[in-house]
């Protein structure tokens, strides 16, 4: 749905790189500070202009520099969330909820109040919020100006986990809900785990790679790149049943044999559910198949599908699939050669319960 | 409580400064805008004639202003006889002196405030539909309130208090040109009006001290609006 086509000169440092971002779900812009992807995030909603490129939403050309075309930020209809909040410090909260909403969207405000959980803050200044409160009537107001797509600058920076953890549970719920696409920029692996649906890796001014977001997991060439993205791979697992009295959930994860289960801290959600769960590949273990079982560890019958080979590392990165998904392991190079481990070999992937922690978990329907 | 005397000359010098004040309340604004958010060549030179009239003794701005428009000048000629208007030595030119000696001051401040406004709710604004001209209305203007009212009784003030240029450009003619500074200076040098003279000053300290109280309130009302973003 937007494709922009770039190049800029800031200084010393040269964004020229190509974006493209899908009409629906959410897109990750993915890199390191520095790496270029504030200064894209402000060409794409015109706040500066690029050297020479092109800009497109849809079938709007909104900067094609070879035409001479630059369509001013106001009629661009994008939504913007800034890292810091940005609210407007002499508008109340609905004040600023309403700033940019056409005069239809009554109902919208309501619905979008309730779902952003911010009714009880309207009459408030903006001065009298919270972090975590200033972001999402940020994201609210945003959304009110009915945008044709949400671009969000590390919306959840500067946040303490809990807020972060509800935050990202309200942006799902929008990208879910209102059928907004989203570009959302983060360096953080853990928020684009539990939110992207494709990531985009940026590194210095240039997309290095794109695609969606658990095969980009699943790369091992891009280990490097991210910093490993803090080597973890992403899998959908399935709610088997709640233990009330443990407060436990047990998780049924692909290739798992009928029986076994995960035990995770307890979540919200009903059984059947999709949850997407983040493992890091430091957590996963890996045993010959037939070894016998350990309390409080899964075993998934897996296969080797590809070794890292990292020369002066004591540690080599594998890739096992385990029922068609790719999950990454870390090991010693001494495992491998006890095991005498290669590529296509039957083995079990073993994960202890309590490495899963509640914010690598989110349940997707 | 006041003679005749004393209440046409606080009279005539509320009159004077108000319309002073109105008058270069607009173009003050704009020039602060102006000289706050862009560059551009001679920037420097325009910066430095808004500000001359805060150097330059008053009865030199006053002697310019008799200059450039008397009768015999061309410029006070053709206002003369387009708008059949004469500026000196009418209550028009004292407000002409007073806005010219105030001028600069209002654009300090209305500047400085307008560079302590933060660019990025002003970005904010455009993404959110906002064009320029409601991004400044809605998002600049209100953020740059307390300046503008500080500047402006600030102008008010240099205004009231407004005598070399004034005298020399309006003369000081009872009823027309002799605010209260003027009528002040008129009865201290006359032998035997010092009671009169000392109720004149009185009331200019309390019309100066009513001024600053009440901006003062203002301007806090105002940050008060806006001070919600640091609690």
């Amino acid at each position: 749905m937007l494709d922009a086509q770039v190049f800029q000169r800031l200084g010393d440092f040269t964004l020229d790189t190509s974006l493209a971002v899908p009409a629906e779900g959410v897109t990750a812009l993915f890199g390191r500070s520095g790496s270029g992807k504030s200064s894209l995030i402000r060409l794409i909603a015109g706040l500066g202009m690029p050297e020479v490129g092109t800009i497109r939403l849809g079938d709007t050309w909104l900067v094609d520099t070879r035409r001479r075309r630059w369509v001013p930020p106001h009629r661009r209809q994008l939504g913007v969330v800034f890292q810091e909040a940005r609210l407007f410090p002499h508008y109340s909260v609905r004040g600023n909820l309403r700033y940019g909403m056409p005069r239809a969207s009554r109902d919208a405000f309501d619905d979008l109040v309730d779902l952003l959980g911010i009714g009880h803050l309207l009459a408030r200044t903006p001065g009298r919020l919270s972090g975590g409160e200033a972001r999402r009537v940020a994201i609210g107001r945003a959304l009110l100006s009915c945008p044709r797509m949400l671009l969000m600058d590390e919306p959840l920076t500067g946040l303490d986990g809990a807020r972060k953890q509800e935050l990202l549970h309200y942006i799902r719920r929008l990208a879910r809900d209102t059928g907004v696409p989203i570009l959302f920029v983060s360096h953080d692996t853990r928020e684009i785990g539990a939110l992207a649906d494709r990531v985009a890796l940026i590194e210095e001014g240039r997309v290095m790679a794109s695609g969606p977001v658990d095969e980009m997991f699943a790369r091992l060439d891009l280990g490097p790149r991210t910093g490993r993205f803090e080597a973890s791979s992403l899998i959908e697992a399935r709610i088997l049943a709640h233990d009330q009295a443990l407060c436990l959930t047990r998780l049924a994860l692909p290739g798992m044999e009928a029986g076994e289960a995960l035990s995770v801290a307890r979540l919200e959600g009903a059984v059947g559910d999709a949850v997407r769960l983040r493992l890091r590949a430091r957590d996963v273990g890996v045993a010959p198949s037939g070894a016998p079982p350990l309390p409080d560890v899964a075993c998934i019958p897996a296969t080797l599908r590809e070794m890292g080979d990292e020369a002066h590392s004591p540690f080599v990165e594998v890739m096992l699939d385990v029922g068609g998904q790719a999950l990454r392991a870390r090991l010693s190079r001494d495992a491998i050669a006890q095991m005498e481990l290669q590529v296509g070999h039957a083995l079990q992937a073993r994960l202890r319960s309590v490495t899963v922690s509640r914010h690598d978990m989110v349940v997707v329907t | 409580m006041l003679t005749p005397l004393e209440w046409e000359a606080l009279a005539l010098s509320l009159r004077v400064s108000g319309i002073a004040v109105a008058a270069i309340l607009l173009p003050g604004i704009a020039l602060a805008y102006i000289l706050a958010r862009f560059d551009f060549p001679g920037k420097t030179l325009l910066d430095g004639v808004v500000h001359l009239p805060l150097v330059l003794p008053p009865v030199v701005v006053g002697y310019l202003l008799l200059v450039s428009l008397g009768r015999q000048s061309p410029l006070g000629q053709w206002l003369h006889e387009t708008f059949d208007v004469s500026l000196p030595f009418t209550w028009q030119g004292a407000a002409l002196a007073g806005a010219v000696m105030a001028f600069p001051l209002l654009v300090r401040a209305v500047r400085l405030s307008l560079e302590a406004v933060d660019r990025k709710l002003e970005d904010a604004a455009r993404t959110l539909g906002a064009g320029r001209l409601k991004t400044f209305m809605t998002i600049t203007l209100p953020l740059t309130l307390p300046g503008i009212l500080t500047g402006g009784v600030l102008a008010f003030a240099r205004s009231l208090s407004e005598f070399g240029a004034t005298i020399t450009f309006a003369a000081n003619i009872p009823g027309e040109t002799r605010t209260l500074p003027l009528a002040l200076y008129s009865l201290v040098q006359t032998p035997g009006k010092e009671a009169a003279a000392a109720r004149l000053c009185v009331i200019s300290v309390v019309v100066a001290l009513v001024a600053l109280v009440t901006s003062e309130w203002l301007a806090r009302r105002a940050r008060h609006r806006l001070e919600g973003r640091h609690a």
